[in-house]
């Protein structure tokens, strides 16, 4: 839009920051904590997250249970450390496979143009009709409970906006001059495509793989919490809230501090996402 | 005769993560009433920048220093709502591009309405008179009927006609022109100049008209401005300016035009390109690509002095320019 | 707005709309084995599974199966539910009436913390102000919507007793003190959402060529505010409002969950773990239904605020 300006005032219309922003570090910081939670739970929590303690029933928070203990007895705080894997793994296995899936697809009909296209987008304006949760517990509801079938929905839905992201790119490379020039050294299609407009095509898509990463943990949980996703007795956030639910009153922390580690989950994400998307932004 | 625009020493800084750019270094001018003073230079001289000082549009954290003086008071320091009346009152600006310049979602006829009702409190059925007065004395056919068309549904030398009748809605005494045709092809910017000129006249305003178009200045303006680097580095009377440039630097865009100099020689355009204005070197900031360089650019940057009988430049070599023996008349539009 | 453009609108619902009945139909066909077993349970007879195949037409070719599935549809015949016994159709008419008016007050929550936060956030630009409220929201982003409704439910309504911890209520003053701590929950997810965008879209508003231009005609900081920039970011909020209706539905399925409100959202969970699939079709292809009135609705509501729209 501003093209036309001279240099200085686009400066003005656009002032301020391009000095490294500590959102992505203070992202990335948090996300070491997890993945130590993750790959170390043993070494990190005091207890066993599955060990009964019938003397320590509901107990507040204390020296010995910092989150306290859930009506099993069981160490929340311990419950809290192993659940970090199986959150991370939903936030993985949630946007892995619509990633590559949608990102290969947004390349493919973005090179391609035409009918290809046009078949592919008519199938995404059909998926977003649905509202997500909704087709993805129905999916779930007719392939029974549990993560796998969960991945299984999320990857039937969640291609979408990789698909609309790398397409676009895609079309805008293929209008840029490298690729052109490819064509005139007659490089084949395929490499063209691969090896020359992908790479630079999939910035936006990882970007937005992070962002859908904290989307994927809420997601997830919130299955859980319902009871369609994790299932009991796996130590899982969402699982855990729910667990705790009808506790609230007398012993909130069962409930309170999984909710918690779900937010920093979340957050760690959505941080590194928007660092990222600062960091990669084209340069102008 | 008193001036109707007096600048003085103004300085606009505007903080970058890279640094300040200090993107216009103290400007001095004087317009009079009635007169077309034309502002040249390449993208990024600080053209633009200045003239949006001259009505204080920057908002911080740009920030301008020096006085802008018109009808005996200063305007870089005047309380927002005395500011108010002499902006869009008595000082108008136009835009380089319509498109963008226009609100999109309000129709032309609102938004000349807007200008009459703020500084001419005309409303309702006046209002409505008056503006289609305004879009017929900018020449848009059937005035009344487009009073109610939203900007998308005007062509582009329609749009900047519109425009035109928006900003002499309040009648001003001054227009600011920020590359008023710029966007638009040979022919409409032709006619959009005429206009621009037969107004003047009409109207008897004084014109600032900022351009990196040496073309529309041979056709439109009385006195020129050249600024190079944030500063102004020669001001001629156009016959002047076009027949025996005194700066290196103009006499450098005279060359690449087509049309002016000496018969059938190829266009030259500047090599280089225009300096940055965060971290300028000492001396003369067109030393670096200037053909005239002497040891004696290098030191210190030379001041804007009267060179002969109303013509000012900054070039230690302006004695040594040869003359072009072209007229603003020759140069092509 | 034209007449013939709404017409063009309200028909090109109709492709979508028969593709979504195929989805639906489909789902129900992907069912791991025989649909009757599945729908039945493991306890029941061959001779039983075998005859409620035959009921539900279930041993007929896929494309039958389907036109009957449209036809019945088109005559409002949803099909019963496997656990109430009662028509789909009537079932759905009864709880949705309740859905809609939470997503509705839940909108209007939204917009009311979001628009003005947006705007005071875009104005204040990258300053103290802005960095909180976009930290604040960011965080609201990261909060689990039946965290957030278990949190309130306990605190506001179970420790203060200041609201009712479920249902109804009764007349509209009923409903609203009954639905204002769902409608909270889902209104901050939903402010969460729209913030940073919103925000982001009145600086490009604020920043625009034309807002200076009014500057520059000397019009107060008000009327260009009102005038020039609130206008712009209306469009903005609708657009957005009406992209997001998706999450709010799903907002609203976990929201109705926890405070234990009968609208079509509770019904659908239900109807998942009863296995009472032609309940889950009916409020799949309901949703989806609402989904592309509200993309439509959004659509148009747009046309009438933007001049431009009308003409791509």
């Amino acid at each position: 839009m501003t093209t036309m300006h001279s240099p200085a005032l686009e400066v003005a219309a656009r002032p301020r920051r391009r000095w490294p922003k500590p959102t992505l570090l203070i992202g990335l910081a948090l996300l070491l904590l997890l993945l130590v939670a993750a790959l170390f739970p043993r070494a990190l929590a005091p207890f066993s997250p599955t060990d009964f303690d019938y003397e320590a029933l509901l107990k507040g928070p204390s020296a010995k249970h910092p989150f306290g203990t859930d009506n099993f007895g069981r160490d929340v705080l311990s419950r809290v450390i192993y659940a970090t894997r199986v959150d991370l793994q939903i936030a993985v296995f949630t946007t892995l496979f619509p990633f590559i899936f949608g990102t290969l697809l947004g390349a493919l009909t973005g090179y391609l143009g035409r009918w290809s296209d046009a078949l592919v987008g008519r199938v995404a304006d059909l998926v977003v009709v649905f509202p997500f949760l909704v087709l993805v517990i129905a999916i779930v509801a007719v392939l029974g409970p549990g993560l796998t079938n969960m991945y299984i929905a999320v990857s039937a839905v969640g291609w979408v906006s990789y698909w609309r992201l790398t397409r676009g790119e895609v079309m805008n490379q293929k209008k840029a001059e490298y690729a052109q020039a490819g064509r005139v050294l007659g490089y084949s299609p395929s490499r063209i495509l691969l090896r020359h407009l992908l790479p630079n095509a999939v910035t936006p898509a990882i970007v937005y793989l992070m962002t859908d990463m904290s989307l994927g943990i809420l997601l997830g949980a919130s299955l859980g919490y319902l009871g369609l996703g994790a299932q009991p007795p796996t130590a899982e956030w969402g699982v855990m809230v729910a667990d705790g639910k009808n506790f609230m009153a007398t012993a909130w922390w069962i409930s309170t501090f999984p909710g918690l580690a779900l937010t920093l989950a979340g957050v760690t994400f959505s941080l590194i996402g928007d660092g990222l998307a600062d960091a990669l932004r084209p340069r102008t | 005769m008193t001036p109707l625009l007096s600048v003085r020493d103004l300085n606009v800084r505007i903080p970058t993560p890279g640094g300040i750019l200090h993107a216009v270094r103290g400007v001095n001018f004087d317009l009079m009433p009635g007169e077309v003073l034309g502002l040249v230079g390449e993208s990024g001289s600080g053209k633009s920048v200045t003239l949006r000082s001259l009505i204080r549009l920057h908002r911080p954290p740009i920030e301008m220093t020096g006085t802008v003086e018109y009808g005996g008071q200063n305007l870089l320091d005047l309380s927002e709502a005395r500011l108010r009346d002499v902006r869009g009152g008595q000082i108008s600006m136009i835009f380089q591009e319509p498109m963008s310049a226009l609100n999109p979602v309000l129709t032309v006829g609102e938004q000349i309405g807007e200008n009459l009702r703020e500084h001419k409190g005309l409303r309702g059925k006046a209002a409505q008179d008056r503006a289609a007065e305004l879009l017929d004395l900018t020449g848009i056919p059937s005035p009344r009927a487009r009073l109610s068309d939203y900007p998308h549904q005007f062509s582009g030398g329609m749009r900047q006609r519109a425009m035109i009748a928006i900003a002499l809605a309040s009648e001003p005494q001054l227009l600011l022109a920020d590359e008023p045709t710029t966007a638009l092809d040979v022919t409409i910017q032709d006619q959009i100049l005429r206009l621009l000129l037969r107004l003047r006249e009409e109207l008897h305003m004084g014109v600032i008209l900022v351009t990196h178009d040496l073309g529309v200045v041979a056709q439109t303006c009385d006195r020129v401005a050249v600024m190079y680097g944030g500063r102004l580095v020669e001001t001629a009377g156009v016959n002047d300016l076009f027949h025996a440039p005194k700066h290196a630097y103009t006499l450098g865009l005279m060359r690449s035009l087509p049309g002016a100099g000496e018969h059938r020689r190829p266009l030259q355009p500047i090599p280089g390109g225009p300096p940055d204005l965060r971290s300028l070197p000492p001396g003369c900031p067109f030393a670096p690509r200037c053909e005239y360089v002497t040891d004696a650019c290098q030191g210190m940057e030379p001041p804007l002095l009267e060179v002969a009988p109303g013509r000012f430049s900054a070039c230690i070599h302006s004695d040594e320019l040869p003359a072009l023996k072209s007229t603003p008349e020759e140069v092509e539009v | 707005m034209h007449a013939s453009y709404v017409i063009r609108r309200l028909l090109q619902i109709i492709p979508t709309f028969l593709a979504v009945m195929l989805v639906v139909f489909l789902l129900v066909r992907l069912l791991p084995g025989d649909p009757a077993s599945a729908i039945l349970g493991d306890r029941a007879t061959a001779e039983i599974v075998e005859r409620t195949n035959r009921e539900l037409g279930l041993d007929r070719p896929l494309p039958i199966q389907f036109g009957v599935f449209v036809r019945n549809l088109l005559q409002g015949d949803l099909g019963d539910s496997i656990s109430l016994k009662i028509p789909v159709l009537r079932l759905i008419g009864e709880r949705l009436p309740t859905t809609l008016f939470l997503t509705a007050y839940a909108a209007v929550l939204g917009v009311l913390m979001a628009v003005p936060l947006a705007v005071l956030a875009a104005v204040r630009r990258n300053t103290w102000v802005d960095a909180v409220i976009r930290a604040v929201f960011q965080v609201g982003l990261s909060l689990p919507v039946f965290y957030v409704a278990l949190q309130l439910l306990s605190l506001l309504g179970a420790r203060l007793g200041w609201f009712p911890i479920g249902g109804y209520g009764e007349g509209f003053g009923g409903h609203l003190y009954h639905l204002f701590l769902p409608a909270l929950t889902l209104g901050l997810n939903l402010a969460a959402i729209l913030v940073r965008t919103l925000r982001n879209s009145i600086i490009e508003v604020l920043t625009a060529e034309y807002v200076d231009f009014a500057r520059a005609k000397g019009l107060r900081s008000r009327v260009i505010m009102t005038r020039h920039v609130l206008r712009n970011a209306l469009i903005a909020t609708v657009t957005l409002l009406g992209l997001n209706i998706g999450a709010l539905i799903g907002g609203a399925v976990i929201t109705e969950t926890v405070f234990a409100i009968p609208g079509v959202g509770r019904l659908m969970v239900d109807a998942i773990f009863g296995r009472d699939y032609p309940v889950i079709q009916g409020l799949t292809l309901t949703f989806a239904l609402i989904v592309s009135l509200v993309f439509l609705i959004t659509d148009l509501i747009h046309a009438r605020l933007d001049p431009r729209a009308e003409l791509s």
